[in-house]
């Protein structure tokens, strides 16, 4: 199957100095099994593979970390401070994170709100300022807020990553306006991350000239996460393909497509 | 002597280093992070950190997430 890509010229994804092909990343968690779970990385294309760090199990020390399936020479593991309510608690999960030895990336989350999973802003631009002067490529999560996002870049972020909507939430691209401004003020990637339901969602998202967009629900959440992981893959690969192309002007009014002159007399 | 692993009880023998910790819960060293009262201690240092009556110690891995 022939795609747009091959006829489009892009650049490659360049984040906190790591280059990637693939634009879209893809999470880890709430697959049914790690079968369907790596047949879903597979098909999505994703180079970057988001992880979470917890406590190991003690009572089945037999049972495998998700490192048993991902090979971190394939894919570039990019960990999460999800579930961390305080810049203390998600610098400290980062610093745990690092150590695992693979690279000194972090998808920094520090989250405000129970019910919406909204982040807590103040606790992000604290903890963003002390991990990168510690030397963490720092990707934020944020919510779609323009002074945010533009705080979070002067602090050193890698990239910055504002919402679609609510984590987990499916409702899509709630605000392309807000996106697109970040997206315009901002030098460093722009990165959406949370809400994309299918893949009409990841496709207007991208094409409103973001950089890479992430998910993980939309694909583990699906009846066939695989087949959506490559529905996915497409759409990211079209809203791209269709930003670089440049869409026609809206209007109010029908325009003809076919010619006006050279009708026959009534 | 007891200790408090991931936020549980546990015995371990008196003495044990860090390493040995792992050993007793057969966990795989390179397979883990640890962290002993709230430092981190670095995988070559893990069979030099004496475990002392009390200590907290948390073993966390990577597992699936968003």
């Amino acid at each position: 199957m022939t795609t747009a890509v091959e006829t489009i010229r892009d650049e490659p994804l360049t984040i906190g100095g790591r280059t990637f092909q693939s634009r879209l990343m893809v999470g880890t968690g709430k697959y049914p099994d790690m079968d369907t779970m790596m047949r879903a990385i597979e098909a999505s294309g994703a180079e970057v593979v988001t992880v979470a760090v917890r406590r190991v199990n003690l009572d089945r020390s037999k049972e495998t970390s998700v490192l048993h399936f991902l090979d971190p020479k394939r894919i570039f593991l990019l960990a999460n401070t999800a579930g961390c309510y305080t810049a203390a608690d998600a610098m400290r999960y980062a610093r745990l994170a690092r150590e695992a030895g693979f690279n000194d990336f972090v998808k920094l989350e520090v989250i405000g709100d129970e019910e919406t999973l909204l982040p807590d802003v103040a606790g992000l631009l604290e903890a963003a300022k002390v991990l990168v002067q510690e030397g963490f490529k720092v990707l934020a999560y944020t919510n779609e807020d323009l002074v945010t996002a533009l705080r979070l870049e002067d602090a050193g972020c890698a990239a910055v990553m504002p919402l679609a909507s609510p984590i987990g939430s499916g409702l899509g691209l709630l605000n392309p306006f807000s996106v697109r401004t970040i997206k315009r003020r901002l030098h460093v990637p722009v990165i959406v991350d949370a809400g994309v339901g299918t893949a009409s969602d990841a496709c207007v998202t991208m094409e409103q000239g973001v950089d890479g967009i992430l998910m993980n629900t939309a694909i583990a959440a699906a009846q066939d996460p695989v087949a959506m992981a490559q529905a996915m893959r497409l759409a990211t690969i079209a809203g791209r393909a269709a930003y670089l192309a440049g869409r026609m002007p809206k209007r109010e009014v029908a325009m003809p497509s076919s010619p006006i002159k050279g009708m026959l007399d009534s | 002597m007891d200790v408090v692993i991931n936020g549980e009880p546990r015995r371990v023998t008196p003495g044990a280093s860090l390493l040995d910790v792992l050993g007793q819960l057969q966990l795989d060293p390179r397979a883990v992070v640890v962290e002993h009262n709230r430092r981190i201690v670095r995988r070559p240092a893990l069979g030099d950190v004496k475990v002392n009556e009390g200590d907290a110690i948390e073993l966390v891995h990577f597992v699936g997430g968003g």
